[in-house]
């Protein structure tokens, strides 16, 4: 392919996307779009099944059978979520055993915000109100996105995360009006939380190198201090409703903006967890590297039990 | 308690599917694959909610003012009365899915005896689990077919999990006095007159299997009458833990 042909390409392309059409897995598309939207789609992928681990914490000792099955449905939908978005990715040219391995090697990330530990029962309410809360304001745009594949897979996941940060709220609600010792959960659960959900938007525009080429491409349609500031605006009332301080001295109305002023993020935690130091880091690879490995004789045996079947079933079509 | 045989008797039922939702529950996040860790949860989903469904009726059956919850939760390790099958370990996805399989064939045959109880509540729950149970049964012996017949490794840590779990299959088929009481009264299922064809199934399936049917003749009882072995207690104190942590309080 002549210089020329590629650069005639990739301006029909990019008129496509700005014209709002979609980009299925069979067009051409630059190689960077392939690889930022493996980055980032594995990214997001990995996230839901690393997430799974600090809720399924909860799943044996829920309080009650209604948050028990709740609670289960809840981890199950984001081993969904993290199945369709293998499966989207996939269609980039990626396997999943791939990038299962870019995630156990360390080379791929995940949301740094599971890398906190769920120490109480309030821990439930808080990731969903909190954590899915944040998801859903950075995800809702994606529904959006120019891949299509990438776009029709967060429609399904938005619609389920909304679902989820509300079930959160509701086990918040639930504990604040509850007994002193219920509050005081909630409360504590509230203060350990709150920062890393700020954290979780990502770092200020100033340093977010994946910005601006990510806007041209619609993986992303505000920055991450305007996607910040969105989150805090919404989640500040829903505190005050049921009567839940939000951990920070120097949150205010600022009238002529029309939002929150908010104190200084300790961007040096960020950064430590980012760079897998944070207080779950090392336990989250465990666990996931320790049942890929514990099942590799399953899955072997699936796969040759699966080619003894073929084999039968093309000796008797013989 | 006017009902005291019906309610124990809906207890026997409904501690099975407890303990083993229960059991399953630990390996969400776990699992071997993606597609296994979300069918193994949603087996688990379905079992808590058939249990949802026996306590309730149970609790209304008591007639005090008893939740789902505090028949789950707050029952002593004595009072469980669910088999010796369903609460041992996951020591590995052979045991779990051996366990499984040992027991929805039993579940199963079971459930459909129950849809002609005489009692309606009891044929309603048995009606909308069977379909969720097929479905469970289906899923297990497709894994024990795989597992027994895949690679070597496979069939000897599928024929060590079945050889160790056999040992409780027997128990499946006793009869407590409320069963018995159960039955005469056109309510409860003769659960004696399921293990021939409970043991035909399955040892047709481990021969398909290449799995060994074991011939061992020394099985284990208790569960029923709520003599569990060392690992229940663990179990409880998860399954306990905020009830017992936190009394009286709602959730």
């Amino acid at each position: 392919m002549s210089e020329e042909h590629i650069k005639n390409l990739e301006e029909q392309f990019e008129a496509r996307i700005a014209r709002d059409e979609k980009i299925e897995p069979k067009d051409w598309m630059p190689e960077k779009y392939r690889k930022t939207h493996i980055r980032q789609m594995s990214q997001h992928a990995h996230s839901e099944i690393v997430g799974m681990l600090p809720e399924g914490n909860w799943i044996t000792r829920a309080p009650s059978l209604r948050r028990k099955v709740a609670l289960l449905a809840k981890v199950q939908d984001e081993a969904g979520h993290g199945l369709y978005l293998y499966s989207a990715t996939e269609t980039l040219g990626i396997s999943r055993d791939e990038m299962y391995e870019q995630l156990h090697t360390g080379k791929a990330k995940y949301s740094s915000i599971f890398n906190y530990p769920t120490i109480t029962w309030a821990d439930m309410g808080a990731i969903g109100w909190l954590v899915d809360g944040a998801a859903i304001i950075n995800q809702v745009p994606l529904c959006n996105t120019s891949y299509g594949p990438y776009a029709r897979a967060m429609i399904r996941v938005c619609k389920e995360e909304s679902f989820h940060q509300r079930q959160g709220y509701e086990i918040m609600i639930k504990l604040a009006n509850g007994t002193p010792e219920q509050k005081e959960m909630a409360q504590d659960a509230l203060n350990r939380w709150w920062w890393p959900s700020l954290m979780m938007l990502g770092p200020t525009d100033d340093v977010s190198v994946h910005t601006e080429q990510s806007m041209k491409w619609k993986l992303k349609r505000k920055s991450n201090d305007d996607l910040r500031q969105q989150f805090i605006d919404q989640t500040v009332p829903q505190a005050d409703l049921i009567g839940l301080t939000i951990p920070d001295p120097d949150l205010k109305w600022n009238e002529e903006r029309g939002s929150y002023d908010f104190g200084e993020i300790d961007w040096d935690e960020f950064w430590q967890v980012v760079k897998g130091h944070g207080p779950m880091n090392k336990e989250r690879m465990k666990a996931r590297v320790g049942a890929w490995e514990r099942g590799e004789w399953v899955r072997d045996a699936a796969m040759a039990y699966a080619e003894k079947n073929k084999n039968r079933k093309d000796k008797q079509a013989v | 308690m006017k009902n005291e045989n019906l309610y124990k008797y809906i207890l026997g039922i409904a501690d099975n599917s407890l303990i083993l939702g229960q059991r399953l529950g630990e390996l969400t996040g776990h699992g071997p694959t993606l597609e296994t860790d979300i069918a193994c949860t949603n087996i688990s989903l379905d079992l808590f909610g058939q249990v949802r469904s026996y306590y309730q009726y149970a609790a209304k059956i008591a007639g005090d003012d008893r939740t789902e919850d505090d028949i789950a939760m707050l029952r002593k390790e004595r009072e469980y009365l669910n088999v010796l099958l369903v609460e041992q370990p996951n020591t590995d996805f052979a045991y779990t899915i051996g366990r499984q399989f040992l027991f929805d064939v039993y579940h199963l045959a079971f459930l459909k005896e129950l849809q002609k109880s005489t009692d309606l509540n009891l044929a309603a729950i048995a009606n909308k689990s069977v379909k969720e149970v097929s479905y469970h049964e289906r899923f297990s012996s497709d894994w024990v077919k795989r597992l027994g017949d895949g690679t070597e490794e496979s069939n000897s840590k599928m024929q060590e999990a079945i050889n160790d779990l056999w040992t409780y299959t027997d128990e499946l088929f006793h009869q407590t006095e409320a069963d018995k009481a159960m039955v005469k009264a056109g309510i409860g299922v003769d659960v004696t007159k399921l293990k021939d064809g409970y043991y035909k199934q399955v040892n047709e399936l481990l021969e398909e299997a290449a799995l060994k049917i074991p011939e061992s003749k020394y099985f284990q009882k208790g569960g029923k009458e709520g003599i569990h072995t060392e690992h229940l207690g663990y179990l409880l104190s998860d399954l306990q833990y905020m009830q017992r942590t936190y009394p009286n309080m709602e959730w």
